[in-house]
């Protein structure tokens, strides 16, 4: 969703800055910002919890005593029980909610990872593309990406969700291929700036292909960046799977992710609190966590606001 | 004619940084009479705006100024911020170093100056903006109609300045404060704006402190001068008899970095090394490690600034010695 | 300033017309026609049915038909709800739907602005801690979330509030549905409007207004509230676009009777024709308001008017 952490106000800033150096600078002024990053506190701490989020995630279910569609038919809606396992306690079906807690995580996190890679794909091509060709190509690309900005892009999610069917791999490159706006303006400045440095024009020179170009010179070029573009892009991508899901038109059972847990968790919260309380502290804190690196990345490169 | 109206001592300013304070000014003193002119010179740095900012009561919010200014004997460090507006604007104004910025690019020119004027001397507003458009022709902008309904970006430096000018004069202030006013012009319309100060403060008997790094803005221009390093005044007296008799090492050195037809050896001697910083200064006289006359006394021991049988005062254990060297060269 | 805004209107007609064009490739792209059964219904009845709908008459014919129809205000036929046209389900859900908006909007808004302004004037004390605090729920609890929370403590444990319905115009059952909807933006607005006022109030040229004695009231109100607008109005644009959205799942889950329900039942029943129908309507609205808030722009900016 945009706006959500600021991203767009964030990376634009960074990416006039980035425009302003040369590149070995850019790369330097990338550096800087990470050094300044790591002394920030709420943002170390908050990597730190979310590694262990990550890990607990993939490796957890390992050393559940249940598993995920596993039905336990002497516990449904039972609260958390230390001595039959179930941890977290079971919902309507008697299904452990902790090991579906942990599918459910997982699910979160990795929509939001290939999500990020798709629009960081789409966004560093439709970028460099734009901005190595320049002229008419350029003006038409930038503008068509102006006007994908003024549209409510988690309706068009909807549209491919109801089109294609409701896909976990859908919704991963559904909303991959409509978060890539910011990417590409970015990515755009860069190559425009880098395209005009003696190294572009001695491979162009020496005959190489336009994509040839952008891929082994501009695309090295653009590491900092990106980085910074998924941090911030995660809890936007995060919050929208959920969004969806809770609709109804994310991840569908058996599978399970976040919002699908507190969608169901929701309607029955008064008499099982559980099942909507525990989503709701992983998914909260997931996105707290986020929202620190994020704040941190933002100080870290544009340290006037101090 | 001789009143005193501006009077300062003991004037510091510190600034508290987070882990540590920061004397950005120490212990400065002068006194100014209606219609002169003082010019403050040091490199950036120094604390020469700092000290100025803080008699108007501008310093940044982990500044605090301690000490005595005084305009027309009521003291103005350490007055609270609603009895200072009564204050700012009317009987002390100042202008500041960049033109471009120092304009709000939201509003009218005239908006800006009418508000001055009914803030202080409770004018209707076709009045203030017939005094307004008055003023604007005072400072010799040719197109004041014009002007005055523009937008700050739709005018030049040189003409934003003049604006700056005019509303700092709009309420024919006892002091005006021009902090490097001309630093951030072309050549030719600084020339123009210095003559029009020196035209402005006969016009108006009012007060000049000029604030600068550039002697050449100086010489025609000042009574007295005061030299600044690194937060103190080292050296102060008449502007000709600093200029032909420097008495302190800073201040010969400065001289010798600007053009002067009188110089003699045809070169620029720039003020060799770097200027001070703040936080760590050496001990004894801050100027030792930049100076040619140094000696063990001046690592040991800070020189007072004392007065000179000429009237001016400095702070210099050599002062002899420099005036020698002037004398040869 | 009348040749800015034209050319704004201007700029805006392709956009609209791009969106329209674009949903109409995906509605005609998407596999499978809304009318593909388990059970395939018999050919003649699936000749009228298409019949109906203009799917048989060839592409660029069925793309005339659209256009046209949503120039008059027709937003075309609902694939499930046979009786009624999205137009129809619009104007019953709308009105709801664009008051809620428009309470939560103008009220996060104004809340937001005049939050973030205070903290920057009180900066590091703590009226901007506790803004701090309530920017960050706002930020990162989503509004389903959100209302579910509120759903079920004030709602239902502690009763204050009715949990949801919408039993005719009734201000207490709007108040955690506003509340849901215009955290968030208020959240963001503030920050922002904190940001940039900071920023602003460090120029040079408030340091002139200082330096003139207006007093602080006059320099807030005349100096600094204006430039430090400029980033708030832009995010105005697209944080509108989110509310909207926002509302989507905030009238599913507080049972209200706008458009949301309507459009999630759509999509989850498939129905193309109401769930484009509703995103072109709601396209249009947004660049409408956008417009509006070129406008503003253009008011504040002086550099932008003459552009």
């Amino acid at each position: 969703m945009p706006g959500l952490t600021g991203k767009d106000a964030t990376l634009s800033a960074y990416a006039d800055k980035l425009e302003q150096l040369d590149a070995p600078k850019g790369r330097s002024l990338t550096q800087d910002a990470l050094r300044r990053l790591s002394k920030n506190k709420a943002a170390m701490v908050s990597i730190f919890v979310l590694a262990a989020i990550i890990l607990i995630a993939f490796v957890g279910p390992y050393f559940v005593p249940w598993g995920v569609g596993e039905v336990d038919w002497t516990s449904i809606r039972k609260p958390p029980d230390f001595e039959k396992g179930h941890f977290l306690g079971t919902d309507q079906n008697g299904r452990d909610l902790l090991a579906r807690l942990l599918q459910g995580t997982q699910m979160s996190l990795t929509v939001a990872a290939v999500a990020t890679i798709v629009s960081v794909f789409i966004g560093v091509v439709y970028g460099a593309v734009a901005g190595y060709f320049g002229g008419r190509v350029d003006a038409v690309m930038m503008r068509f990406v102006d006007i994908m900005y003024a549209l409510p892009y988690i309706l068009f999610v909807i549209i491919l969700v109801v089109i294609f069917g409701r896909s976990p791999i859908l919704l991963f490159i559904g909303i991959g291929a409509l978060e890539w706006l910011t990417m590409a303006r970015i990515v755009r400045g860069q190559t425009l700036s880098l395209k005009e440095r003696e190294f572009i024009e001695a491979a162009r020179a020496g005959g190489a292909k336009p994509f040839t170009i952008i891929m082994r010179h501009i695309v090295p070029n653009l590491t900092g960046p990106v980085v910074i573009y998924a941090t911030l892009t995660i809890p936007e991508i995060i919050l929208t799977e959920s969004f969806l899901s809770y609709i109804g038109l994310g991840v569908q059972e058996p599978l399970t992710s976040l919002g699908t847990l507190i969608s169901n968790g929701g309607p029955v919260a008064e008499v099982m609190p559980w099942l909507l309380i525990f989503p709701a502290i992983v998914l909260v804190t997931m996105l707290l966590c986020l929202t620190y690196i994020g704040d941190g990345l933002r100080d870290a490169l544009d340290p006037k606001d101090r | 004619m001789s009143d005193t109206v501006l009077d300062v001592k003991g004037l510091s300013v510190t600034f508290e940084l987070h882990d540590r304070e920061v004397r950005a000014v120490t212990d400065m003193n002068f006194s100014l009479k209606a219609g002169e002119t003082l010019a403050v010179v040091g490199e950036s740095g120094s604390g020469k705006s700092q000290a100025f900012l803080s008699i108007m009561g501008l310093l940044a919010r982990n500044g605090r100024a301690t000490g005595s200014a005084k305009l027309a004997g009521t003291e103005l460090v350490g007055m609270n911020p609603r009895d200072l507006d009564e204050i700012r604007g009317r009987d002390i104004a100042m202008i500041f170093q960049d033109p471009m910025t120092s304009l709000n690019p939201y509003m009218r020119i005239s908006e800006q100056m009418v508000e001055v004027l009914e803030r202080h001397k409770r004018m209707k507003p076709a009045e203030a903006l017939e005094r307004a458009r008055t003023m604007l022709e005072t400072v010799r902008l040719p197109d004041a109609k014009r002007v005055i309904r523009a937008y700050p970006h739709e005018l030049s430096g040189g003409q934003r300045q003049r604006v700056m000018i005019a509303m700092a004069l709009l309420c024919e202030p006892k002091v005006l404060i021009a902090d490097e006013p001309t630093t951030a012009l072309d050549v030719t319309v600084q020339a123009q704006m210095l003559k029009l100060f020196e035209e402005l403060t006969d016009t108006f008997d009012t007060a000049l402190v000029m604030i600068t790094h550039d002697l050449g803005v100086v010489a025609g221009l000042a009574d007295q001068m005061m030299v600044m390093y690194a937060g103190r005044a080292v050296e102060k007296g008449n502007v000709d008899e600093l200029f032909y008799s420097p008495r302190h090492p800073y201040t010969l050195g400065l001289l010798h970095s600007t053009p002067r037809v009188e110089n003699k050896r045809g070169r620029l001697d720039p003020v060799a090394g770097l200027p001070p910083n703040l936080t760590h200064l050496p001990p004894g006289c801050a100027f030792n490690p930049r100076c040619a006359f140094k000696t063990d006394q001046c690592v040991k021991e800070r020189p007072a600034l004392i007065p000179r049988t000429d009237g001016r005062v400095t702070a210099c254990f050599h002062d002899d010695a420099v005036k020698e060297k002037e004398k040869v060269a | 300033m009348i040749n800015y805004v034209l050319r704004r209107i201007l700029a805006a007609l392709p956009i609209a017309f791009i969106a329209i064009t674009l949903c109409f490739i995906v509605m005609r792209a998407a596999p499978g026609g809304p009318f593909d059964r388990e059970r395939p219904l018999p050919p003649a009845v699936m000749q009228n049915v298409l019949a109906h709908y203009n799917l048989d008459k060839p592409l660029w014919e069925q793309y005339w038909i659209y256009v046209s129809g949503v120039l008059q205000g027709d937003f075309g036929p609902s694939m499930t709800s046979y009786d009624f046209s999205v137009s129809q389900l619009l104007a019953i859900g709308l009105p709801f739907t664009l008051m809620l908006g428009m309470i939560a909007f103008v009220l996060a808004t104004a809340v937001g602005i005049i939050a973030g302004i205070i903290a920057a004037v009180k900066q590091n004390q703590w009226p901007d801690y506790i803004l701090v605090f309530a920017v960050m729920i706002g930020v990162i609890i989503p509004n389903f979330l959100m209302a579910a929370l509120l759903q079920l403590g004030i709602g239902v444990h502690l009763g204050w509030l009715p949990a949801g319905g919408w039993p005719g115009f009734s201000i207490p059952h709007l108040i955690m549905p506003v509340l849901v909807l215009s955290w968030p933006h208020a959240a963001r607005i503030s920050r922002l409007m904190r940001g940039s006022m900071i920023e602003v109030l460090g120029t040079n040229y408030i340091r002139t207004a200082k330096s003139k004695g207006i007093g602080e009231r006059l320099i807030l109100a005349r100096h600094a509230v204006k430039p430090a607008l400029i980033p708030v109005v832009s995010y105005l644009g697209p944080g509108l676009s989110y509310l909207l959205t926002g509302s989507l799942v905030v009238e599913q889950v507080f049972g209200l009777p706008g458009i949301g329900r309507y459009f999630i039942n759509a999509a989850l029943n498939r129905d193309y024709g109401l769930v484009l129908g509703t995103t072109i309507f709601y396209v249009i609205l947004i660049l409408i308001l956008n417009l509006l808030v070129d406008i503003v722009y253009a008011w504040i900016d002086p550099k932008v008017r003459y552009r």
